[in-house]
């Protein structure tokens, strides 16, 4: 009975969840024009009815900045979440599959993404790709598919395993089918958490990376860009520059993160009493 | 002379959320009655579910915290509360507990049976009470992992006699062990109890209970149903109530019969006489009210009709 | 011990096939960049300046005409006998630069990785045991916005507080990229290394808060626990649950090296921290692959070192792998 309660609970935060980050994602893709729009009559003013989250040097909205640099963020979250997810279940799949050598294989990558630290690895993707948003979109869904592709990797070697899949191998049913009726639907939820999961962490490492300058070209209102920018400023005492957009970043990931965890205890009876 | 321990119409029942908001109680012992004397192995027989543990559990005062104990505990004549059950247990009130798993994996068994106190006359105790049981001083800096199933028991009584303890509660301590080691086990409680202390064996097996148990208690859906001299088992007409009797009839050298239907358990409690949907000798009466806890030969038992359905 | 000194062998071995692989990763990607170390403006700048031999030895690396796998084995080679290169931006042997950068890094990394550690394991151990009461939702709350916090604004935040407002640490620390800390005291050194190590400390604090939380939880549930209980013991959680968990937390946080090497490459960019992170920063941005090639060697040589520790560690540790093998 518990844990009806807690599906319905996070079925409705998920929805919640979905339609804010929804919303901001849409409300930001709409508000890049005035994200952009300079103004110097109304430059450096602190938070106020009118603005917010105050305006910055060049006059420019910093409300509008953030919802934009989150929109930006959250598309690419979940583009390079996807892209992971999907990489993590094609290596996964074949490493459990195909076994010997193949398996080894993609096992010692998996533990050769995961040597080099995510930021590094990113900034190499990033260059490699010439940076900018294919730069910093190819280093984030390239480094983050590891731990995914390893917990694919034991699902499907344990289904693999079990007595009804080995009996339909013998009954001559093709690996294909096998495949797509029983182990993806089998997988799809664990999926589905990991991809809610990976969200949270590809947001932070586009926000960083782009903070770094391997990123998005100044250019474009991303979260990293904004904060970058502000660096310069905190000095002369524009702490708002800084401090709005990083909260919203943070309540952002936050969502996600509990959004995903609310997932994978609701997926795994074994942990749901948390 | 004072029994050691007293419980009277005693009750343990947990609170569990329901759906939304609602709150249910979940019985685990709901009238439990029993005496066990000093210098006497009183066994608690019962199959898994009758609510045994929580009875060792209420005894030493852990219950967990979502649970409420109600009726009556006595130590020695006192009222048992869990502060005091607090400041006994550990000395005068020990716990004998399943096996190795009840050792902490990480520690080695001499610092484990100290359970943290130091000085010689403590290490001295330790090392007696090893000896007691044929494990040399060696056995201080061994591993729980490289202990055997029946060292490991040995192990556990040796950490609950260290302080010379006046009640033991023996919580199912023989799993595992096969006939010789668990005999061997027994007569070392056998023997604590003809040092003065009281014992209270909680067990499902019956047969093992009888070769060392002075009286049986019986407990069937977190009941006592009857509690009798040991010698009431020698046939089945000692016994007073259908459960004893069936539990008699089960033994393998009485035939090995075992009584159809399950215990019922948690909520799904009948009206009346928790025993009465697989009792044989069942009567309408049986289905209504509140069974009384009534003196028979020797014992008490909880049944209307004491000793009548024998003839099977 | 001639079991663990084997186990040790393979790992040793595992260990260089990676940084091998590491180090060729690391290669084709440079080697595939559009973005040429030889025409970006910080590489010419650099050129100029730089012998004849240099520049030779430079084209033959990172110039266009020759294959990519024949640079690579041509870098090996040269790396194998200790020699990675010059690296464009700082004119100086890449390994120069690399030890000087990770002498000032290493001061902030162990302060973090210790206090994380400490900090971390404390409030995880405190969460666990009062699972589902205040403390443990307190602990759980602050990790989801500590792990939802990306490092570069907590330490900006924290340049906001104790900088700006209460003026207790210089604000010259946040001078913009490039400045060059060379000539400085030590108590200005430690000054300037407070607040980054305490943006990568508080980072780090959430990943190992949360996963002895997880295990310590687990532990109460034992049955050794209730029978220590039941025996009348007082301070079951240091006597009992700390020792079982701390092993699979200073495994985790040997393990995590990474996270902390990767934080530092952000806290360092906002305090101008002189470090190793830094000094990638600033090669991925200038182009000068000789260097950001010889750092991702190098950090990748401390996330497996890291690793073998928390496995080796392991089986010195634990009795019951210890005894076995001491067995054999």
């Amino acid at each position: 009975m518990r844990t009806w309660d807690r599906r319905r609970s996070t079925l409705l935060l998920l929805i919640a969840a979905g339609a804010a980050l929804l919303a901001v994602s849409v409300a930001g893709g709409l508000l890049t024009e005035q994200a952009m729009a300079t103004d110097f009559s109304r430059r450096d003013l602190a938070p106020c009815w009118g603005y917010p989250f105050g305006t910055d040097w060049m006059g420019r909205d910093m409300l509008a900045r953030t919802l934009a640099g989150l929109s930006l963020s959250i598309r690419i979250g979940v583009l390079t979440a996807g892209i992971s997810a999907a990489v993590a279940l094609i290596l996964g799949t074949v490493c459990a599959i195909s076994g010997g050598w193949a398996d080894a294989a993609v096992s010692w990558v998996i533990d050769l993404v995961m040597g080099i630290p995510h930021i590094l690895l990113i900034i190499l993707i990033s260059i490699a790709c010439g940076r900018g948003l294919w730069g910093v979109t190819a280093g984030v869904a390239l480094s983050h598919w590891t731990s995914l592709a390893r917990v694919v990797r034991g699902e499907v070697l344990q289904l693999h395993q079990a007595p009804y899949l080995r009996m339909a191998r013998k009954l001559g049913v093709s690996q294909g089918k096998l495949l797509r009726l029983h182990l993806l639907p089998h997988l799809l939820p664990q999926l589905l958490a990991g991809l809610i999961l990976q969200f949270p962490h590809a947001i932070l490492h586009e926000a960083s990376v782009t903070f770094l300058g391997f990123g998005l070209s100044p250019e474009q209102p991303a979260i990293g860009i904004v904060l970058e920018e502000s660096m310069g400023y905190l000095a002369l005492g524009r702490w708002w520059l800084a401090l709005f957009p990083g909260l919203s970043l943070v309540l952002v990931v936050a969502l996600f993160a509990l959004l995903g965890e609310r997932a994978r205890l609701l997926l795994s009876p074994a942990s749901a009493q948390g | 002379m004072t029994p050691i321990l007293t419980a009277e119409s005693l009750s343990v029942s947990f609170t569990r959320y329901g759906r939304g908001l609602s709150r249910v109680e979940l019985p685990g012992i709901r009238d439990l009655s029993l005496t066990a004397d000093p210098g006497q192995v009183t066994a608690v027989v019962g199959s898994s579910g009758s609510g045994k543990s929580l009875l060792a559990h209420a005894v030493l005062g852990i219950l967990p915290r979502n649970s409420r104990m109600e009726g009556t505990l006595l130590y020695d004549g006192a009222p048992l509360s869990p502060r005091r059950a607090a400041a006994l247990r550990g000395r005068e009130i020990v716990l004998v507990p399943q096996g190795a798993g009840c050792l902490d994996p990480m520690m080695q068994v001499g610092p484990q049976i100290r359970r943290g106190r130091r000085g010689p006359e403590v290490r001295t105790q330790c090392r007696q009470a090893l000896e007691r049981y044929g494990l040399g001083p060696e056995t201080e800096t061994l591993y729980p992992f490289q202990l055997s199933g029946g060292m490991a028991r040995r192990v556990l009584i040796a950490s609950a006699v260290m302080e010379g303890p006046r009640l033991v509660v023996a919580d199912e301590p023989t799993p595992g062990l096969d006939a010789r080691a668990a005999g061997r086990l027994l007569s070392h409680f056998r023997e604590l109890a003809d040092q003065g202390a009281g014992v209270l064996f909680i067990t499902h097996d019956l047969e093992l209970a009888l070769t060392v148990a002075h009286k049986v208690v019986v407990l069937y859906a977190g009941q006592t149903v009857e509690e009798v001299p040991a010698e009431g088992f020698r046939t089945e007409k000692g016994l007073a109530h259908p459960y004893s009797q069936a539990l008699w009839r089960a033994m393998p050298r009485n035939g090995f019969q075992v009584l159809p239907g399950l215990q019922p358990e948690g909520l799904d409690l009948p009206e009346g006489c928790a025993f009465a949907p697989r009792c044989p000798g069942r009567r309408p009466e049986c289905g209504r009210g509140q069974i009384p806890y009534i003196e028979t030969d020797g014992g008490r038992a909880r049944c209307l009709f004491p000793g009548e359905v024998s003839v099977s | 011990m001639r079991h663990r000194l084997g186990f040790a062998g393979k790992k040793l071995i595992r260990m260089a096939l990676l940084l091998l692989g590491t180090s060729l990763a690391a290669f084709l990607l440079m080697a595939a960049s559009p973005l040429d170390p030889l025409q970006t403006n910080i590489g010419q700048a650099a050129l100029g300046s730089m012998t004849r031999e240099q520049v030779d030895r430079l084209e033959e690396y990172w110039g266009t005409d020759t294959p990519p796998m024949e640079r690579y084995l041509g870098w090996l080679g040269s790396a194998l006998k200790g020699d990675f290169g010059t690296s464009l931006l700082y004119r100086r042997p890449v390994m120069e630069v690399i030890g000087q950068r990770l002498g000032s890094s290493l001061w902030l990394l162990l302060t973090a990785w210790t206090l994380s550690g400490a900090l971390g394991f404390v409030l995880g151990l405190a969460a666990g045991a009062n699972r589902g009461r205040w403390p443990d939702k307190l602990v759980r709350g602050c990790c989801l916005v500590l792990s939802s916090a990306p490092v570069f604004w907590l330490a900006l935040l924290l340049l906001m507080v104790f900088s700006v407002w209460l003026k207790v640490l210089p604000i010259g620390l946040a001078v913009p990229i490039g400045a060059e800390a060379a000539s400085v005291t030590l108590a200005q050194r430690l000054r300037h290394a407070l607040l980054p190590a305490l943006a990568l400390s508080i980072s780090g604090i959430a990943g190992i808060a949360l996963h002895t939380r997880e295990k310590t939880a687990d532990e109460m549930e034992r049955d050794y626990i209730l029978y220590a209980r039941a025996m009348g013991e007082r301070h079951i959680l240091l006597r009992h649950v700390v020792r079982n968990v701390a092993l699979p937390a200073i495994t985790l946080q040997f393990a995590s090296i990474g996270e902390i090497v990767g934080g530092s490459v952000l806290v360092e960019q906002v305090f101008s921290y002189p470090g190793l992170g830094q000094a990638a920063v600033s090669a991925g941005l200038g182009g000068d692959m000789p260097l950001l090639l010889g750092i991702a060697v190098v950090t990748a040589a401390l996330v497996f070192g890291g690793n073998l520790t928390a496995d080796l560690l392991y089986g010195a540790i634990d009795p019951r792998i210890r005894r076995e093998a001491a067995k054999r």
